[in-house]
């Protein structure tokens, strides 16, 4: 039986989420309605009395004080279009969960016998003068996705209330019985490749040919038989071994052998970028730190390991979550943040989470021209992103302490979505280490957490793909925050009982990934699928093994321990389910119910993918030299700087944003005088009773990147250290984590530019290796996404090459921390730093429509010997203020530091230190790298000047009083005097929405 | 020789202001602070009983789902304790009866509101009065308010607080009350206890963001009739150390964060006499 409850708000109360809804059909539509409405539905399945509906309805389903309920009618009235959207089958309904638990617990608890289901949709109910086509915009365009939600659209004449709308009951219908296919491999190499497309394996011949010859081999086959398999591969198998090969898991480009040449002549073999720059460099880090060595455990766990003091350590780890944030912005996001929590958590025994940072990049929210096929409106891709962030990182308690959001229309095709998350774990469990994972055989295989559905499949090989027509819509998940909360609260528990081994989480692949990683330990495992636990019946074993359904990790459990484990998951109301043991077979062998469906070598799976050869070709891109004139009035160009949306206020995305939770912040992502400056960088306080910090910085600018991406990545690294450096950090012990989003960079028919983007590759590899090296700061974990890119028809989409560099820093007493607002008139300020005319990609050049050729280069010796100067006089307490240069140059810094602190200044461009510039406009907007604009007392001049002796640095004026922002050109004349509110306001003013 | 304080701070299925709400307990002079999941409570392991002051954190019990805090209430009124007759419930209902102090933060004064136990006119615990909806702004934010304390009042945890400087982090905090004599009653009463105020701490304001949320008369925190019942939405185990406060790298500030005084007051009441 299905009955409907609905739940509306009263006459007279406000609905603000109906006038948010109004606000943003104008808004995004700029179609005029009067009033928008909400009510909430919901679709209750099993045999529930009257009594017992209008119970539910009146008790945890509705407000009594302002709503109102309805159980078969409908509530709507007086309206033009009402508009009801609800989930698509087997999407996840976290509120239906919710429901259903409240109502069960209402009806006596599920012993009661009777099992129900509640569905849950929305209605807008809307009023104003708009036709059946608008509403269909509506609806299409912003209340529903179409690829998770379906919609109903009535008109207010064809409205019975009586009636209400007809009960829509979106079951999943599974086929009941159970298949394992056979695939004969035995095919010319076209149909190979044809079985690799239909499925979405995302192989390529030569993949495919190595798990066909592997399948010739007699040795194989016998031992094949011995298990009742058969000659030809099943369909467990192939998926498993496409899952494990994707890029995504591989990292086969990364891994790949590549020839790379430059056109002036350099040509030399890379055996893995991965090995040589960026484990290479962290391996002669290490090395050169001998017994200093802070780091515990890189490169090899779903988290990199630090030191934080004798008794704790720090995890780290960035994801992406692109591919599906481009088809359901919100669903991916969400996914995407709730599933790196799981990186740190599944990290060694398991970290408490500490911090979240997100950074995304995103095509202009006022993007006007007709959109490719597929592609959701940036406006759409950036309110569902931030609030899938939201709910992702509020929702479990974990502060989002920093972030930053690049804007470039190439991020029309996929936008970037990287989320970060920290962990702090205690260094050691009764006695033993925590940062390594230890399993044997005969350890259990338990999974805990959610249910396995039909989400997520194909999540790994879909995102080693460029968004194309065929994208599979399973792709997408909804992440269920609450649920993985009571999951990671139980296993907290269970950690420090030591009731487990090891723990990892259930990512990209599914348990195939978790289970199959996870038994490279001990050499072997057996798993029986028929005993994981289902969300609804109908998945064939492959897709129980594939599934990416969220908030999942899997264990390895001593089976002395199991019981206990299994208890303590139950009484927290934690589901728990054993699924087999790890072996030291050599293989990786799964079961349904006594057959077995895969059997494996090990070695096979992990190792047995073929090392990819590519070529990478370096020609330079020259580009025209700029020629516009010296702008008349530098006061209006510094205005509408402020105003480009790289360079602008994010404040109403970072106070959606929870980002003092857990009660350890320092320095906030807004600071200053009125609460809503750009912070730098976050200092946290993990340990409350404990002055003991962390600071978290990152540095992301593709922009240059349309010259050269040594120097992208060579600036992202420096921007990351000197943001640490500029709140009071210092160089020393400081970890980054490399997040590379590129283009596809394998030369093909789909990409004839692919040697230059591989070029591209290397050289940002490169420029990791000598700046990380210079730095001192080791890569200790880090991920990659390579096919960002959109093709559909005639239309393809190329990001430019991405690099976010995040790190993590030590801080030995947070209450040195530095903010980057003026403190007070009087007070004195330098710019430390060389300029030169850098304005190669440049904010500056893209307002003015160019891009230019000298990119910033980073000189990191001299930077070194500055940043540990400028360290020393912030830990000394010389320094009031200080602000890093970055988008926008010196005068955005110079802006931001005033306006912040709500102090004018009155500076002389004629003192900053600058080479080979003679144009005022160049001097302000420069973006050369490693300066920092300071304030300090003025009695702290002398001790400040000696401090920071024998690097670049001048005093260029000094803060005033008065709300002005006076700047003398470097012909001795006031070239901008400007009223800093109304600088601030050109700041806020873009994206206030 | 002084009574023992016992603290509980209850955690489980969302709530994560634990850990500061229990250090602000122990900053507080609690004797004895834990941080208990439903959990043992529900199978007995842990009582309400053993414990003189019980913190409801905030969070996002059940996702809020249903509306902030909706199915967590639905929990603590149905949901028994195994191997035994009592419900949950009786256990919350004993430790008012008995005088006990209950401080509801956030998610946890969603909680208590949604439940009745606040502002429970004539000690009826059990009747919603009141509620706490969604922001006038359709949004969830994290931003500091101004707050005005008021001193005729018999709440115990502000008592010599006059003004407070806190965060709000949340989406559905904007008080209301059924209707009007609910709310002047509650004014009557000395119920109301904090409200969101212009930067002097002194007048409550109507205006956002100085009023984040809309609530009805600028209400942020009310208390039941005993006074020792409580509950805000301004967090105060957000600002135990100078370093939480927004501005602390541009102002002179004490060491101690304003927070602390509400945990200080409380447990100093249970040592009194009064208590």
């Amino acid at each position: 039986m299905v009955n409907r409850i609905e739940v509306g708000f009263r006459k007279g109360v406000r609905d603000a989420m109906g006038e948010k809804v109004r606000r943003r059909i104008i808004e995004n539509l700029h179609l005029d309605v009067e009033d928008v409405r909400t009510v909430d539905v919901y679709t209750i399945e099993g045999n529930l009395r009257k009594r017992e509906l209008t119970a539910a309805a009146r008790g945890p389903l509705s407000d009594p004080i302002i709503q109102r309920h309805a159980v078969n009618r409908g509530l709507a009235e007086g309206f033009d279009w009402l508009i009801e959207v609800g989930f698509r089958p087997g999407v996840t309904d976290n509120v239906g969960k919710t429901a259903r638990e409240a109502i069960e617990l209402l009806l006596g608890g599920r012993r009661g016998g009777r099992s129900i289901n509640v569905y849950t949709s929305r209605q807008y109910i809307i009023r104003g003068g708009i036709g059946r086509e608008e509403a269909e915009r509506i609806a299409s365009g912003l209340l529903a996705n179409d690829l998770i939600e379906h919609y109903d659209i009535v008109s207010g004449r064809d409205w019975n209330p009586a009636k209400g709308m007809p009960a829509h009951v979106p079951r999943v219908m599974g086929e009941d019985d159970i298949r394992v296919e056979e695939i004969d491999l035995r095919v010319s190499e076209g149909e190979l490749l044809e079985i690799s497309n239909r499925r979405v394996l995302a192989l390529s011949l030569g993949e495919m040919e190595a798990i066909r010859d592997y399948f010739r081999s007699e040795a194989v086959l016998q031992e094949r038989r011995a298990f009742g398999l058969g000659e030809r591969i099943t369909d467990v198998e192939l998926e498993s071994l496409a899952q494990t090969w994707s890029e995504h898991c591989k990292h086969k480009i990364f891994n790949s052998r590549i020839a790379y040449a430059e056109e002036a002549g350099q040509s030399i073999v890379i055996d893995s970028l991965f090995d040589t720059f960026i484990k290479g460099s962290t391996r002669e880090i290490r090395e050169k730190m001998g017994d200093e060595d802070w780091c515990l455990s890189v490169f090899v766990d779903n988290a990199g390991v630090i030191k934080f003091n004798e008794d704790h350590n720090l995890v780290f780890k960035v994801e992406t979550h692109n591919s599906p944030s481009a088809l359901d912005p919100y669903g991916g996001a969400l996914t995407g943040i709730v599933g790196v929590n799981r990186d740190p958590f599944g990290t060694g025994k398991g970290a408490r989470l500490i911090f979240n940072t997100d950074v995304f990049c995103f095509a202009t929210p006022f993007y006007d021209r007709p959109l490719p096929k597929r592609i959701l409106h940036p406006r759409r891709i950036y309110e569902g992103v931030r609030e899938g962030v939201e709910h992702g990182g509020n929702k479990s308690g974990i502060p989002t302490v920093n972030g930053c959001i690049v804007f470039d229309d190439r991020f029309l095709g996929k936008p970037l979505v990287y989320c970060g998350t920290g962990g702090i774990m205690p260094a050691r469990l009764d006695g033993e280490p925590t940062h390594t994972k230890d399993i044997r055989a005969g350890d259990v295989i338990v999974m805990t957490g959610g249910r396995i559905g039909k989400d997520g499949i194909h999540g790994a090989t879909f995102s080693s793909e460029e968004l194309h027509e065929g994208s599979p819509v399973t792709a997408v998940q909804i992440g269920d925050p609450i649920t993985q909360k009571k999951m990671t609260d139980f296993l907290l528990v269970a950690r420090d009982r030591n009731l487990y081994r090891a723990i990892t989480d259930n990512g990209a692949g599914g348990l195939s990934s978790s289970v199959g990683e996870m038994a490279r330990l001990p050499g072997g495992c057996e798993i029986d699928l028929q005993k994981a636990p289902l969300k609804y019946a109908g998945l064939q074993p492959w897709e129980i093994l594939l599934s990416e359904a969220q908030e999942r990790m899997t264990l390895a459990v001593d089976p002395r321990k199991v019981d206990a484990f299994i208890i303590l998951a139950e009484k927290m109301g934690v589901e728990a389910t054993v699924l087999g043991r790890f072996t030291d077979s050599g293989k990786f062998h799964v079961l349904y119910g006594e057959k077995t469906v895969a059997c494996l070598d090990m070695a096979f799976l992990h190792d047995g993918v073929p090392q990819l050869e590519l070529r990478a070709t370096w020609a330079a891109p020259c580009h025209e030299e700029p020629g516009f004139p010296v702008p008349a009035d530098p006061g209006k160009a510094l205005k509408t700087m402020l105003s480009r949306l790289n360079i602008c206020s994010k404040e109403s995305v970072v106070r959606q944003y929870d980002h003092e939770v857990q009660g350890g912040s320092v320095v906030k992502p807004l600071v200053g005088a009125m609460n809503d400056g750009p912070g730098d960088a976050a200092v946290i306080r993990p340990l409350l009773d404990s002055f003991e910090g962390i600071v978290v910085a990152n540095g992301i600018c593709p922009r240059y990147s349309d010259i050269d991406t040594y120097h992208m990545a060579a600036c992202a690294i420096d921007e990351a250290v000197r943001n640490t450096i500029a709140v009071g950090g210092s160089l020393g012990r400081i970890a980054g984590l490399d997040n590379f989003c590129w283009c596809d960079p394998v030369q093909s028919e789909k990409t004839p530019d692919g040697e230059y983007k591989l070029a591209q590759l290397v050289r940002a590899n490169q420029a990791l290796y000598d700046y990380t090296r210079a730095y001192g700061v080791p890569c200790i974990s880090g991920k990659d996404s390579m096919k960002n890119d959109y093709q559909i028809e005639d239309t393809k989409i190329s990001i430019p090459p991405t690099l976010l560099f995040s790190t993590i820093g030590k801080m030995d007493d947070v209450r040195k921390a530095m903010t980057m607002d003026a403190k007070a008139a009087g007070h004195l300020i330098y710019v430390l730093g060389d300029t030169y005319p850098e304005l190669g990609g440049s904010e500056w050049f893209a307002m003015n429509g160019w891009v230019g050729n000298e990119v910033p280069k980073v000189d990191a010796e001299r930077a070194k010997k500055l940043y540990s100067a400028l360290s020393r006089a912030i830990d000394a307490g010389v320094v009031a203020s200080c602000h890093d240069c970055s988008d926008g140059g010196l005068a955005v810094a110079l802006a931001e530091t005033a306006f912040s602190g709500g102090f004018g200044m009155a500076v002389d461009l004629a003192c900053v230190p600058a080479q080979n510039i003679d144009r005022d406009d160049y001097l302000l907007f420069s973006e050369s790298q490693s300066r920092f604009v300071v304030t300090i007392a003025p009695e702290a001049k002398d001790v400040f000047e000696s401090m920071l002796q024998g690097n670049t640095f001048a005093e260029i004026g000094e803060v005033l009083v008065e709300p002005v922002f006076i700047v003398k050109g470097m012909g001795g004349e006031k070239i901008i005097e400007e009223d800093i509110y109304a600088l601030k306001e050109a700041w806020q003013k873009p994206l206030r929405f | 020789m002084a009574r023992k304080v016992r603290s509980i701070v209850l955690t489980g299925n969302g709530t994560n202001c634990e850990r500061e709400m229990a250090h602000a307990c122990r900053l507080a002079g609690s004797d004895e602070v834990d941080i208990v999941h439903i959990s043992e409570l529900l199978y007995g392991e842990k009582r309400l009983d053993d414990y003189e002051f019980l913190n409801l954190p905030g969070g996002f019990l059940d996702g809020d789902d249903l509306g902030s805090a909706k199915a967590g209430a639905n929990r603590l009124i149905h949901a028994g304790i195994r191997e035994s007759s009592e419900k949950l419930s009786d256990q919350f209902f004993r430790f008012i009866r008995d005088g006990k102090l209950v401080l509801g933060v956030c998610n946890g004064f969603q909680l208590m509101v949604k439940l009745g136990l606040l502002p429970a006119f004539d000690g009826d615990y059990l009747k919603q009065t009141a509620t706490l909806t969604f922001n006038d702004s359709g949004r969830f934010e994290d931003r500091w308010v101004y707050l005005n304390i008021l001193r005729d009042t018999p709440c115990v945890f502000t008592r010599d607080i006059e003004r407070m400087y806190l965060p709000v982090r949340h989406g559905e905090g904007k008080f209301v009350a059924k209707n009007r004599s609910v709310l002047r009653r509650l004014h009557l009463q000395g119920q109301v206890v904090v409200r969101y105020s212009d930067a002097k701490c002194l007048d409550a304001v109507m205006e956002y963001p100085l009023n984040p949320n809309g609530a009805t008369d600028a209400v942020a925190g009310i208390c039941d009739e005993t006074g020792r019942l409580f509950g805000l939405m301004p967090h105060p185990e957000a600002y135990l150390h100078r370093t939480n406060h927004p501005r602390w790298t541009r102002e002179n500030l004490p060491e101690e964060g304003m927070g602390l005084a509400v945990f200080r007051n409380a447990v100093d009441f249970i040592r009194s006499p009064e208590f």
